[in-house]
């Protein structure tokens, strides 16, 4: 039996009359690299913003790294990492200040944040931009350090919001073995993206239209599901029947 | 020139989309004439003072009953003792306080010659030379009308003739004043910003690779700022001629063309301090922090630019809505025509035309 | 604790490394503080008359010499016609006309009254009342002078006569700058909050850096706290160099009160502002938005703040919305202890006030805060 991390029940989000997540059952397990897709505006972000705490659920229960995202909200931020599509860092401090900073706000000790900084900077090959301003970096290597610097406290689990927009297919490569490491340290990566390439990665996939979860499982058991040879088709035959507009 | 239009659409969506900068940029023109025209008086009225009267005689009495009249003055109360007043000026209650000396008018009446102490609390100087010199006005009116003294052998009586504004209202020198303030400073503003605001999102790469000329780029954002402007212009107006009766004795076209020109000068203001700017944040501070208070004290209205030190008096002569100001006292109020402001509004076209050149040579040198 | 070090430290690098925004906050301020108290000077000088002498009399000439050599007017033509004159005050070349009427000394002399006629240009109501009061003082005395020489043919007759003597606490020579510089310093310290405050929280809204922030488990009273304390750093800075720099060095202001009191107020009023600050940032939603409503405010907090105008001259609507204004409440305070030494006893009022003012703007902006987020 695997450990459980993240644990939702019915999980309902609405705004007015407007439901954006529905009933939303799912669970994810230590280490996995769990792919959650959707089309636009399907509500993946909504789901995602009740799991860190970010958005209190209208109803429905979940817990995630073993904490309640009704009362618990405190101590789950304690146990995440959080990266999203729009860039995370501040692009007016240099590298290693940034690294400093998020690992500071998350109770690392100076001396620890020495190292594991400098152990960082020496992973990701940043040493000679380690004092240039973030703003200064190619956006690859800025995501690249967006996402070192979200597992830099160790978290349980790390939230990826379309962590590869706009980067080249080498970047997105050496971004996912930095994910599979992660992964591999026992840190469950819960990611969101458009790439059905990057669906593939996953260990298991979920798929949501118009708040629902139409399918979960693993991406070759979902091929076998729909009876076609890739992702593309079946996220094509599920996003068919979809009622609500992209935007 | 469909393409032109297309970027002219987009940048009024951005406008009406944002409700609260649209708020800014009609409401302030509103709420500044209703300050301007109701609350804010360079007159001095309901002064607060006290009397101190060791006298307590029959001229005293008259003479504190004659300060009290009207609205200059409001008696906070009267003293019997004068180490009271300095308490008085400290804790902010009172601007003046007026001491009759014992036994004033048996002095008055007997050796032809007696004296009130007037203390001012000057640390607001302009208060209190114009409460003392009413003070002084009153006590020269009591010795005339009581016959205490006798008429000179002659008598040179003026004659008054209050010119453009019989009633000597506030709003007759302001309105032209915070026209000019809000039109250069919302326009600085408004552009500067909008411009910047592409650059920090990284949206203006995307309109200057498009196939439209980026100078037309530019030109669109300006569009919706020039003829909400003009709208502006329009509020004011028909708010100072309704709500503040005031005259309009010129021609309202006229007007519209010179404003037209002020708009201009200002948008390419707001062009260049974009040009020179990379963050909306120092736009900002730019166009606030750095001309907010020189424009409302160089326009001229609030203060004679007359009385300043000639240094002061040449920059002003750089600030745009200096010489807007005289040009709508004259056509709105003196009625006069364009022959009477052609020599401002070539200083404001000269303005334009030289702000442009700055700014499109700046332009050129990012682009290469 | 930990948290908060490395939140202020982020801050302050962010302020500090903004090269292009760091100069115009030190240096905005204070050359305006230094050139405006210039600019702005009510005092009635340099009254520009024309006149018309119809008359060409000895008296009218003396009546002219005299306007010459006042400190008050600066004659600036002299002409036979009135329609030539008018044309100054139509360019604003002149704010009065006099015109000497015909037969000015004749008429004087036979009729002992002579009326004279002035035209005052009155857009500027002010200007106009003390033109025009001072030129009929001038008028008056001029009377006086000549009555004084015919009299002397008849008999002199001594009619009682009240002095009025005036004394001027607090600033004996009437320097209007005493009077400015401390509301102008006000004014530029609370720009400088209001605007920085509110676009510096926005900025990471717009960017989506504050997104980053609220799955930290950075306390929200912490993060709000670090943003607001390195612009209260920065206010004290100003306000400081202000005073001591502009207002002591340059104008010879020395606060007369004690500065304990001074910067007592000034802690709570930057207390107030930057709540100001945050509650337009929890309002808006980009950077644009902020500046529009805070430049809104601020307009309304510096015309109503009595800087240029007085506070008790207004309707009592208009007081209500001044003493609503903490603005009006620092530059009155500055006013008082800078100026005229005033005591706490005496300025307690206004300290109560800024506290409630204090609470209001960061308890709604807190409790705004939460609710958007």
């Amino acid at each position: 039996m695997q450990d459980i991390v993240i644990k939702t029940d019915k999980l309902t989000k609405k705004f007015g009359d407007f439901i954006a997540t529905n009933q939303i059952s799912m669970e994810v397990y230590k280490g996995e690299i769990f792919g959650f897709l959707g089309a636009n505006g399907a509500g993946k972000t909504t789901a995602m913003k009740m799991l860190c705490g970010l958005s209190i659920p209208s109803s429905g229960s979940a817990t995630v790294a073993g904490f309640d995202v009704y009362t618990q909200r405190e101590a789950i931020k304690k146990s995440i990492g959080y990266m999203s599509q729009k860039f995370s860092l501040y692009e007016d401090l240099t590298v290693i200040e940034n690294i400093e900073f998020f690992g500071g706000i998350y109770g690392l000790n100076r001396k620890a944040l020495k190292e594991k900084s400098a152990k960082l900077i020496e992973q990701l090959g940043l040493q000679p931009e380690a004092a240039k301003l973030v703003g200064a970096l190619p956006l690859g290597w800025k995501q690249k350090l967006a996402f070192s610097v979200a597992i830099l406290h160790e978290p349980k689990i790390v939230f990826l919001d379309e962590p590869t927009g706009g980067v080249d297919p080498v970047t997105r490569r050496q971004f996912w073995d930095l994910i599979y490491d992660a992964a591999d340290r026992g840190i469950t990566v819960f990611v969101t993206t458009h790439y059905m390439d990057e669906a593939e990665y996953c260990n298991r996939i979920s798929m949501m239209v118009d708040g629902f979860i139409k399918a979960l499982d693993s991406p070759a058991n979902l091929k076998k599901q729909f009876n076609v040879p890739s992702m593309d088709e079946v996220f094509f035959e599920l996003a068919r029947g979809a009622q609500r507009k992209a935007d | 020139m469909k393409q032109f239009s297309t970027f002219v659409r987009k940048e009024f969506y951005h406008v009406f989309r944002d409700t609260k900068t649209l708020l800014m940029l009609f409401g302030l023109p509103v709420v500044l004439i209703v300050l301007f025209g109701f609350a804010l008086t360079n007159e001095i009225k309901n002064t607060r003072i006290v009397i101190c009267d060791y006298a307590k005689d029959p001229i005293s009495t008259q003479l504190t009953e004659l300060l009290s009249k009207g609205d200059h003055f409001k008696i906070d109360k009267i003293l019997t003792h004068a180490g009271e007043i300095e308490a008085g000026f400290k804790e902010g209650k009172i601007k003046l306080a007026i001491l009759f000396p014992p036994g004033f008018s048996q002095e008055l009446i007997h050796q032809g010659k007696a004296e009130i102490q007037v203390i001012a609390d000057a640390s607001d100087p302009n208060t209190a030379n114009t409460v003392t010199s009413y003070v002084h006005s009153v006590v020269l009116n009591y010795q005339q009308t009581r016959a205490l003294a006798k008429p000179e052998s002659f008598q040179i009586i003026p004659e008054l003739r209050m010119i453009y504004n019989p009633e000597l209202k506030g709003a007759t020198n302001f309105v032209p004043g915070v026209t000019a303030l809000v039109l250069l400073l919302v326009c600085v503003l408004m552009t500067s910003v909008s411009i910047v605001r592409e650059k920090e999102l990284g949206t203006m790469e995307i309109l200057l690779v498009s196939p439209i000329n980026p100078l037309l780029v530019i030109i669109a954002k300006a569009v919706p700022y020039f003829l909400l402007s003009l709208v502006n212009l329009a509020v004011i107006l028909l708010l100072s001629v309704s709500l503040l009766d005031m005259p309009f004795n010129g021609s309202v076209f006229l007007l519209f063309g010179v404003s037209s020109m002020l708009i201009l000068a200002a948008l390419s203001l707001g062009l260049l301090i974009s040009n020179s700017t990379a963050s909306q944040q120092t736009a900002m501070i730019i166009s606030l922090m750095g001309m907010l208070i020189p424009t409302l004290l160089f326009t001229g209205f609030m203060f004679p630019l007359e009385n300043m030190p000639i240094a002061l008096q040449v920059i002003a002569n750089l600030v745009p809505s200096k010489w807007y100001y005289i040009i709508v006292k004259a056509i709105m109020i003196k009625g006069l025509g364009f022959s009477a402001i052609w020599k401002e509004t070539l200083i404001l076209a000269a303005m334009t035309v030289a702000l442009l050149f700055i700014s499109f040579k700046k332009f050129k040198i990012r682009l290469s | 604790m930990n948290t908060m070090r490395y939140l202020l430290v982020k801050e302050f690098k962010q302020i500090l490394r903004n090269k292009a925004l760091l100069p115009l906050l030190f240096v905005a301020p204070i050359v305006q503080l230094l050139v405006m108290p210039l600019a702005a000077d009510y005092e009635v000088k340099n009254i520009k008359v024309g006149v018309v002498d119809l008359d060409r009399s000895d008296y009218s000439k003396k009546l002219v010499t005299k306007i010459e050599f006042s400190n008050y007017f600066k004659l600036v033509d002299y002409s036979n016609s009135f329609d030539a004159s008018f044309r100054y005050l139509e360019k604003d070349a002149a704010d009065l006309v006099l015109e000497i009427p015909k037969n000015f000394e004749r008429n004087l002399v036979r009729e002992k009254i002579e009326k004279v006629f002035i035209a005052v240009n009155a857009i500027n109501g002010t200007k106009a009342i003390m033109g025009s009061n001072y030129l009929s003082l001038l008028l008056a005395d001029f009377n006086k002078e000549i009555s004084t020489k015919w009299k002397a043919y008849e008999m002199a007759e001594k009619s009682p006569v009240i002095e009025v003597a005036s004394l001027n606490w607090f600033n004996t020579w009437l320097d209007y700058s005493f009077y400015m510089v401390p509301g102008i310093l006000v004014t530029l310290v609370t720009m400088v909050g209001v605007y920085m405050c509110s676009l510096n929280i926005v900025k990471e809204k717009e960017i989506g850096t504050i997104e980053q922030i609220n799955v930290t488990p950075i306390k929200k009273h912490h993060f709000i706290l670090a943003k607001l304390l390195p612009f209260a750093v920065i206010g004290l800075v100003i306000f400081s160099v202000g005073l001591f720099g502009v207002a002591g060095l340059v104008y010879g202001i020395y606060s007369i009160g004690s500065l304990w009191l001074v910067y007592g107020f000034l802690l709570l009023f930057l207390a107030a502002i930057l709540g100001i600050g945050l509650l337009i940032s929890t309002y808006s939603q980009t950077q644009q938005q902020a500046m529009s409503v805070a430049f809104f405010f601020m307009m309304i907090f510096m015309l109503m703040s009595g800087l240029f105008t007085s506070v008790d001259s207004m309707p009592a609507w208009a007081r209500f919305i001044a003493n609503c204004n903490p603005v009006t409440h620092f530059i009155e305070v500055m006013r008082m202890v800078v100026l005229k030494g005033s005591g706490f006893s005496q300025i307690k009022y206004h300290f109560l006030i800024m506290l409630g003012f204090g609470l209001l703007f960061n308890g709604w902006a807190i409790a705004n805060y939460k609710k958007t987020s």
